[in-house]
């Protein structure tokens, strides 16, 4: 199997105050490369944990992760940063777009980190093309609405080619209508362009319409259910 | 990230917000500014004392009666109160003496009071000189108009004077067109000869008003003292710059012979050009690094407003730093940043600094000469790198902090931050 992410006995150990919160217990998963996700779980099941985890953000305490074949677990904070420059793309649920930017301007950031310089502007129109923006390009944010300005966020995290596409609760800030073309662009480009997805959110019509779901409950792997499982199910 | 985006985006974020980024480098423009405008005064008193003091004259030194170490009498106190000899005629005479004294080129001895110049009605009081004709080369005096006493006014002890042109303005309204006036002298007599070249103000005050006539009259008829042939000071001219130390020396031990003064206690003082330059440099020199320190303390006040407000805008943009870190940005990503925004910040007031700095000096300058001081205050190069660099300095070391603060946050943390 081509496995993108390779998660071993996970575990995420907090201290709040003078008590030790384990966010994660020694949780495993693999996910396969193209494939699509849901974690889902309610609030303080550690699904925010598993996000920084996955997205390279954060370390596990303990545990082993391979991200396209890089171990990540013992990592310093600037190889971190390098993964997460080549290896990963994010769209967060509040757009997170720089307002001094144009949509070019922020599409290009993560170019600018990865020290390309040739083709930058070229690769970011691109990626806003790709998302239907390309008549919005020098626009900023403020003068976008809340989809368009999630699309730029979209574009942003695909123009580096990630292994994987982490969103975090992407329509959460968008009425149902916008959501949902959010979220069909975003299997749209899961379909076309064979990128990894993996949707944090507790939105089941939205975990509904990805291939396989991963419950967390306490911190534990509660339920992983694939299409084939689900069409058992049915 | 280059250097070059680093700098472009640097001035995105500070034109961002225009009245902080306004107001945080208008304080290291202010400190700046101050440097190099007390510098420049300090050079410009320095120059200017400098200027002076060599207008009194070339290679020249400086008899006084009286010890410079003990009290009482000092340099120019005249005769002093205790067993000090007098310096008379006779002194002067024997440092003329090219066998004792090879390095001496010329003596000039002569005797100082004060007194009243009349001429229709006009008053002024001023310094009578009694002088002989050497003291014109040994002084470096030149005359706007008429000639200087000659050896024929001395030995005839004639009537006649040389004033400086503020005595002549203060006495005919005007400095030119006056030789073969006669004035009065405290009620005597004198035709003018001759007027001298305005030299501004000196060490010993302005030159400019002055009356100088022959020795001999003045011996005679003006200036009276307490022993025969008692001199003031004597001006003595070396043969050459490089002459003077000997020349100091070869005067004292003259001096000494001639008076039989005790071994190291001489009752007179020798003070050199030299003495005046390397004296006077030493208070200017206080002075400026005094002015300067005063201003550099607001540069390091400007250098506390930027750090305040990077750290403000550190906090600010927590959550910019947080998403920055997140698409790949690494801490030197961050680190470099910031820094260059505190950098741009200070090294832009540093140059609008230099600018303001350079009009304060002119317009100080401007105001001196309006108010008739010969003063032009000097902005120099050292001045400028010393400010620039201080300044950008500054913005890199106030800049430090707030930035490794960015670079260190959590990404996680940064992100969550409201």
């Amino acid at each position: 199997m081509d496995w993108v992410i390779e998660a071993h006995n996970l575990t995420k150990t907090y201290m709040m105050g003078e008590f030790e919160v384990q966010a994660l217990r020694n949780v495993s998963f693999n996910i396969e490369r193209g494939e699509m996700v849901s974690i889902m779980g309610p609030s303080g099941s550690g699904k925010s944990t598993m996000m920084n985890t996955l997205g390279c953000l954060d370390r596990p305490t303990s545990g082993e992760y391979i991200l396209d074949g890089e171990s990540v677990s013992e990592m310093n904070d600037d190889q971190l940063a390098s993964v997460r420059n080549r290896k990963v793309g994010f769209v967060f649920q509040s757009f997170n777009l720089l307002s001094r930017l144009t949509a070019l301007g922020n599409v290009e950031l993560p170019l600018r980190y990865a020290g390309i310089t040739e083709g930058r502007r070229e690769r970011a129109q691109a990626a806003l093309e790709a998302v239907g923006l390309k008549d919005r390009m020098t626009h900023r944010p403020y003068e976008l609405s809340g989809g368009q300005q999630q699309r730029v966020a979209v574009a942003r995290s695909l123009v580096n080619n990630p292994a994987i596409i982490m969103a975090d609760e992407p329509t959460g800030n968008l009425d149902s209508k916008v959501g949902k073309e959010i979220m069909n662009l975003l299997l749209a480009l899961n379909k076309e362009r064979g990128t990894t997805l993996i949707i944090v959110t507790h939105d089941p019509n939205i975990a509904e319409q990805t291939q396989r779901v991963i419950r967390l409950r306490d911190g534990e792997l509660d339920l992983d259910v694939t299409a084939e499982d689900k069409g058992r199910k049915k | 990230m280059s250097f070059t985006q680093a700098i472009f985006e640097a001035l995105e974020s500070l034109n961002g917000n225009k009245m902080r980024s306004g107001l945080t480098v208008l304080g290291i423009v202010i400190g700046v500014a101050a440097v190099i405008a007390m510098l420049a005064v300090g050079n410009g008193a320095q120059a200017s004392i400098t200027g002076s003091i060599s207008s009194i004259g070339t290679n020249l030194l400086f008899v006084f009666s009286g010890s410079a170490d003990g009290p009482p009498g000092g340099p120019g106190s005249g005769r002093s109160g205790n067993n000090d000899r007098p310096l008379t005629l006779s002194d002067a005479d024997a440092l003329k003496d090219p066998f004792a004294a090879p390095s001496v080129e010329l003596v000039a001895p002569a005797i100082q009071g004060n007194g009243t110049l009349t001429f229709a009605g006009e008053n002024s009081t001023t310094t009578i000189s009694g002088v002989t004709p050497d003291y014109a080369i040994v002084r470096n005096m030149e005359l706007a108009e008429g000639e200087f006493i000659n050896q024929e006014h001395i030995l005839g002890r004639m009537s006649v004077v040389i004033l400086g042109p503020e005595s002549a303005i203060a006495i005919f309204g005007h400095a030119d067109g006056v030789v073969g006036e006669t004035i009065r002298i405290e009620g005597q007599p004198f035709r003018v000869i001759g007027v001298t070249v305005a030299k501004g103000g000196g060490a010993f005050g302005s030159e400019d008003n002055a009356a100088y006539i022959p020795f001999t009259t003045a011996q005679a008829r003006l200036i009276k003292r307490g022993v025969r042939d008692e001199v003031d000071v004597i001006f003595i001219q070396a043969v050459s710059a490089e002459a003077v130390p000997s020349a100091s020396e070869e005067v004292s031990n003259i001096i000494r012979q001639r008076h039989r003064t005790p071994i190291g206690i001489d009752d007179f003082t020798v003070f050199t050009q030299q003495d005046f330059l390397s004296t006077f440099a030493t208070i200017t020199g206080v002075l400026t690094i005094f002015l300067g320190g005063i201003a550099g303390i607001s540069l390091l006040v400007g250098g506390i407003g930027i750090m305040n407000i990077m750290l403000v805008s550190v906090t600010e943009r927590t959550r910019e730093i947080g998403l920055r870190k997140a698409l790949g940005a690494r801490k030197k990503d961050i680190l470099l940043q910031f820094l260059t925004e505190s950098s741009l910040l200070s090294l832009i007031g540093g140059v609008i600094g230099i600018m303001f700095g350079w009009l304060i000096a002119f317009v100080v300058g401007k105001v001196a000469t309006a108010t008739g001081n010969n003063f032009t205050p000097i902005v120099g190069t050292d001045a400028i790198i010393l400010s620039t660099s201080f300044s950008a300095i500054i913005g890199l070391f106030f800049g430090i902090y707030p930035a490794s603060r960015a670079a260190n946050l959590e990404p996680v943390e940064a992100l969550r931050y409201e």
